[in-house]
């Protein structure tokens, strides 16, 4: 559904003259499919939100393509109403000008009843519809990332990119949201993308996994088979989990 | 609606604001508020003091003092609010475009803004006056000319701070149009700096014009004008201080409410402000009790 295909980016280093480019992604391609839960793992630095913020189409790779049902994901078309995102920063997600409402409400224009659709979201990620007329600066951190998440599955679409959505929540809040995403694939039938740091929560929720190093994959494998990777990078990763 | 509101709990700038519109009424009504033509010369009555006839004297033609203060509004306040909206909006559009899209437009914009900034600003409206010749239009535009750059820069530095977040990428991403975007999620968090920006080089346009009228290049001689209004008083200054009083205190005056409202209004327009004053205020009482006691402490 997804298809990420040969793409390559790199940053200009250094002010408007300077020629010397930084590549971030070397020839990157991966699919992903309908339903599924992706987990891109990587160190940070590794590129993998460079890597999100290209499937997203808010950026033009420097070469390759990413491919949405066989469209150019650039073109804001194929985005609308199929494309959403959680980023990590709960409290930049939100417009402080805008109410739990308004914000819930914004990718959803010009559709009916959006009033009792509004609760219903609310009421799916675990949140009182009293929350309504709230402002972000007064929510706690789940709460806002709850609010995200509702605004993410607010258009149902079919893939949704979370870029370390669940690492600046603290670890009980952590695993509740990852029930909740867990909960909401299974009754939407929406595929994920999710990009982390945390091996133990992609582990979790994800169905094959992505190491990621350098601007390049490392190995793709599934996460029943996490136990036996190739690589010696990923085994190295597997390693370094802290057991209690 | 809710600006207003929330402006009219905080008593200084509610009076300022009041201040301002009642001002800029009366620029507009003047030909009806004011008590007598403002040119009218009456050589009888030159430098008579206070009556129940003129509120504020007369100047050294006889004229009636407070009908000129009125009239003067409207070169003083009125015309160069125009000046800084039509500058505002030049500078706010560049900004718009040069924070929001980077890259080259952003590039070759800040550069014609560094060529227009790069000119000291009375030097800029004196050479502009020089070309034109004198009168407040020519002033007016060469301020709009000078002031849109600066604009554009402070504009364009606010939009920036924003265009990174979050809410924006995802706004992008559900895909928002680029002008829908500015329109919703840019324009009303930046408002804020730009109001509190335009407001408060109001007070300084408003000097800036008294002070070329004082000098003889804003308006020409029987029209009022506060800072020519100050010249022709300057003549007197010995003899009859009392003169320089009432054009002196409207533009103090005028120029203050101007930068209170500014100040109130960076409060106003911020949902986080508003809603943390209460608390803030509470906490600064109760640090300011704990204070005094541990002050009591230490005297005992």
């Amino acid at each position: 559904m997804l298809k990420v295909d040969c793409v390559e980016k790199s940053y200009k280093k250094g002010g408007l003259f300077s020629r010397e480019k930084q590549k971030i992604l070397k020839n990157v391609s991966f699919e992903c499919r309908r339903g599924e839960c992706l987990g891109i793992i990587g160190e940070s630095g590794s590129g993998k939100s460079t890597l999100g913020r290209l499937i997203l189409g808010i950026e033009k790779p420097d070469r390759g393509t990413v491919l949405f049902e066989g469209k150019n994901i650039q073109d804001r078309k194929v985005r609308v109403g199929n494309i959403s995102a959680v980023f990590q920063d709960y409290i930049s997600s939100i417009n402080p000008f805008f109410t739990v409402e308004e914000a819930i409400m914004e990718p959803l224009k010009g559709q009916k009843e959006i009033q009792s659709k509004i609760d219903h979201l609310l009421n799916q990620v675990g949140l009182d519809p009293s929350y309504r007329k709230k402002y972000p600066h007064e929510l706690s951190g789940g709460e806002a990332q709850r609010v995200c998440i509702a605004r993410a599955i607010s258009t149902e679409p079919k893939c949704i990119l979370l870029d370390e959505a669940t690492s600046s929540l603290d670890v009980s809040v952590q695993t509740q949201v990852l029930d909740l995403l867990k909960k909401l694939k299974k009754s939407y039938n929406m595929s994920y993308i999710f990009i982390t740091h945390d091996i133990q929560a992609a582990a979790y929720i994800c169905d094959r996994v992505i190491f990621f190093r350098n601007g390049q994959i490392e190995e793709i494998v599934k996460t029943e088979h996490l136990k036996d990777v190739q690589s010696e990078y990923a085994r190295k990763l597997l390693q370094m989990i802290i057991t209690f | 609606m809710k600006i207003l509101r929330n402006l009219s709990k905080d008593r200084l700038a509610a009076a300022s604001f009041i201040l301002i519109v009642v001002t800029i009424v009366a620029g507009i009504l003047a030909p009806y508020i004011a008590p007598h033509d403002p040119n009218e010369v009456n050589m009888r009555l030159r430098f008579a003091a206070p009556s129940w006839e003129y509120l504020l004297g007369n100047d050294h033609l006889g004229r009636c003092i407070l009908s000129r203060l009125i009239y003067g509004i409207r070169p003083s306040v009125l015309w160069v609010l125009g000046a800084l909206f039509i500058s505002v909006l030049i500078g706010a559009i560049a900004g718009f475009i040069a924070g929001y899209f980077r890259g080259k437009v952003d590039f070759f914009m800040m550069r014609i803004c560094d060529i227009m900034l790069s000119f000291p600003g009375y030097v800029m409206t004196l050479a502009v006056v020089g070309i034109l010749g004198i009168g407040l239009k020519n002033i007016l535009i060469a301020f709009i000319l000078m002031k849109w750059a600066w604009f554009a820069r402070v504009i364009r530095t606010a939009v920036m701070q924003y265009v990174e977040l979050d809410y924006v990428k995802f706004s992008k991403v559900t895909g928002m149009s680029d002008i829908q975007i500015i329109w919703k999620h840019i324009v009303p968090v930046t408002l804020s700096d730009i109001a509190v920006v335009s407001s408060g080089s109001m007070g300084s346009m408003i000097l800036q014009i008294s002070g070329f009228s004082f000098l003889g290049l804003g308006i020409q001689a029987p029209n009022a004008e506060w800072g020519m209004m100050l010249n022709e008083a300057r003549q007197v200054m010995f003899s009859r201080p009392e003169l320089m009083l009432a054009p002196g205190l409207a533009i103090i005056i005028v120029v203050s409410a101007f930068n209170f409202l500014s100040d109130a209004l960076q409060v106003a327009l911020d949902p986080k402000l508003i809603r943390s004053t209460n608390k803030f205020q509470k906490q600064e009482v109760e640090t300011e009790i704990r204070g005094g006691k541990i002050h009591e402490y230490t005297r005992s």
